[in-house]
């Protein structure tokens, strides 16, 4: 595992790199209050929420500035599609926190998927991805939607074959990729480079964690408190990232059986999705797998009451009651999270 | 003995078995083992030999799985001490993840 010490913000810009953000100094970490809760306690909580300070890359694909231009490139380019309409940020738009806003994605002829389009942010975290969890790297994941008959339906073949006739993209994926051929290979390894640099800032929550007491609302810390016990959301969105990277049936009301497609269809995976991590949230509606929730309120209440009992349902969902004020500060925690990331520039695609 | 279906279109001829070694015993040169706690297994990379077997050994409190994308293996639901013996007889590297939580994984190089 290799990893990029540079600061996201610079990263994200594609300016100059600077320097990783300072390791948080133990004695801050205890200066954090909430009241009528142990101190102990808090800050239990709040030391499995320190953030990293700097980008995993895999041995078999580490990072150069050179593949994550390449990569940029390519995600904006709506030829990767066989109707060269549209491109990977169609769906994974970095104006909706890298999704796109709509219950379920839009594909090929723009049919409507079965899916709500997950967001790419933070995925350099990700253990296996998509819903269900069929690809196991960011690589593989790459091409799954290029390919797919219902999504972007762009043969690889003839894909590489378009890349090679633009001079522009021959000389960027020399210089990403010297002595090797446009392929398969260089074509997911650009496009992880580059989305494994799609990280979300520093939000008010982490100020918090960090040490400014003035970071985020009284409300948003009786949350965070919340978070990690009355609710428990903890139980599965934890960490800086606020996902275990596991699959869970919540009791949604769906026809999809999930992870169970991918696990021999065996019944402890049916209905099961894997667990989103929850930064820059507010930003990513509409929520769950499938879109059907609207809003971070009525996602609360599907927790607290709302999920159907069955055979395949998590053992950590369990009913809880909120009073109004505490909901109300569950969702000001869950706006905390939301960071202030940079402009993204368009690129001018190669010709 | 309980064996779980594995597809041998890979070419690797995985034998997954839960219940202990006696299954693959004619098969493998050595067998190793490898425990399975606190969401984790007790080793992150190890390398074997060709025709070696790994035992994994759930000394969880929770389910587990062991699932191999490379040989096409899946085992099915792993009870706390419950054990899945894998043959590795090809050479090439593996990940080895739990299907449950994928934070758990373990490469494995056979030589």
């Amino acid at each position: 595992m290799n990893l990029l010490d540079i600061s996201w913000r610079s990263l994200i810009a594609g300016g100059v790199f600077a320097a990783a953000m300072p390791a948080m100094a133990a004695e801050q970490i205890a200066t954090r209050t909430v009241a009528g809760v142990d101190p102990a306690e808090l800050q239990k909580m709040i030391e499995l929420n320190v953030r990293p300070n700097a980008i995993p890359f895999p041995e078999e694909n580490p990072y150069s500035v050179e593949k994550a231009e390449l990569g940029k490139m390519l995600f904006f380019d709506p030829r990767l599609s066989g109707s060269n309409l549209l491109s990977c940020a169609s769906c994974h738009n970095p104006s909706f926190g890298w999704e796109d806003g709509q219950p379920t994605g839009a594909g090929h002829g723009m049919n409507r998927l079965g899916r709500h389009t997950p967001t790419v942010l933070n995925l350099a975290w990700g253990e296996i991805f998509m819903w269900d969890g069929r690809m196991d790297s960011l690589e593989e994941q790459a091409l799954g939607p290029i390919q797919a008959d219902v999504e972007m339906a762009q043969p690889l073949d003839e894909l590489i074959a378009e890349l090679q006739a633009i001079e522009g993209y021959r000389e960027l994926f020399a210089a990403a990729f010297p002595d090797q051929e446009i392929s398969e290979e260089t074509i997911g390894q650009a496009i992880a480079t580059y989305e494994r640099t799609i990280v979300s800032n520093r939000a008010p929550f982490d100020h918090w964690v960090d040490g400014d007491e003035s970071a985020i609302s009284e409300s948003a810390k009786r949350g965070f408190v919340i978070y990690n016990t009355k609710a428990n959301c903890v139980a599965c969105h934890s960490g800086w990232n606020m996902t275990d990277d596991s699959f869970h049936d919540i009791g949604l009301d769906t026809d999809d059986v999930g992870r169970a497609a991918e696990m021999n269809d065996m019944p402890e995976f049916k209905h099961a999705f894997k667990t989103p991590g929850l930064r820059n949230i507010v930003e990513r509606a509409p929520y769950m797998h499938n879109g059907s929730l609207a809003t971070l309120g009525e996602v609360i209440d599907h927790y607290a009451t709302g999920f159907a009992e069955r055979p395949s349902l998590s053992d950590d969902i369990k009913p809880f009651e909120l009073s109004a004020a505490e909901k109300d500060d569950l969702i000001a925690f869950l706006e905390s999270l939301s960071s202030e990331d940079d402009p993204v520039e368009i690129p001018v695609l190669p010709n | 003995m309980k064996y779980f279906g594995f597809k041998a279109s890979t070419g690797a001829a995985a034998l997954v078995a839960v219940g202990g070694l006696g299954a693959i015993s004619a098969f493998a040169s050595t067998s190793h083992v490898v425990s399975q706690a606190e969401k984790a297994f007790s080793t992150k990379k190890m390398e074997v030999a060709v025709g070696d077997s790994i035992t994994f050994v759930n000394d969880d409190k929770v389910k587990h799985n062991i699932v191999i994308k490379k040989m096409d293996v899946s085992s099915g639901i792993q009870k706390p001490g419950e054990k899945i013996d894998v043959l590795f007889d090809k050479n090439g590297k593996f990940k080895v993840r739990c299907g449950i939580h994928p934070k758990m994984k373990v490469t494995v190089v056979v030589k």
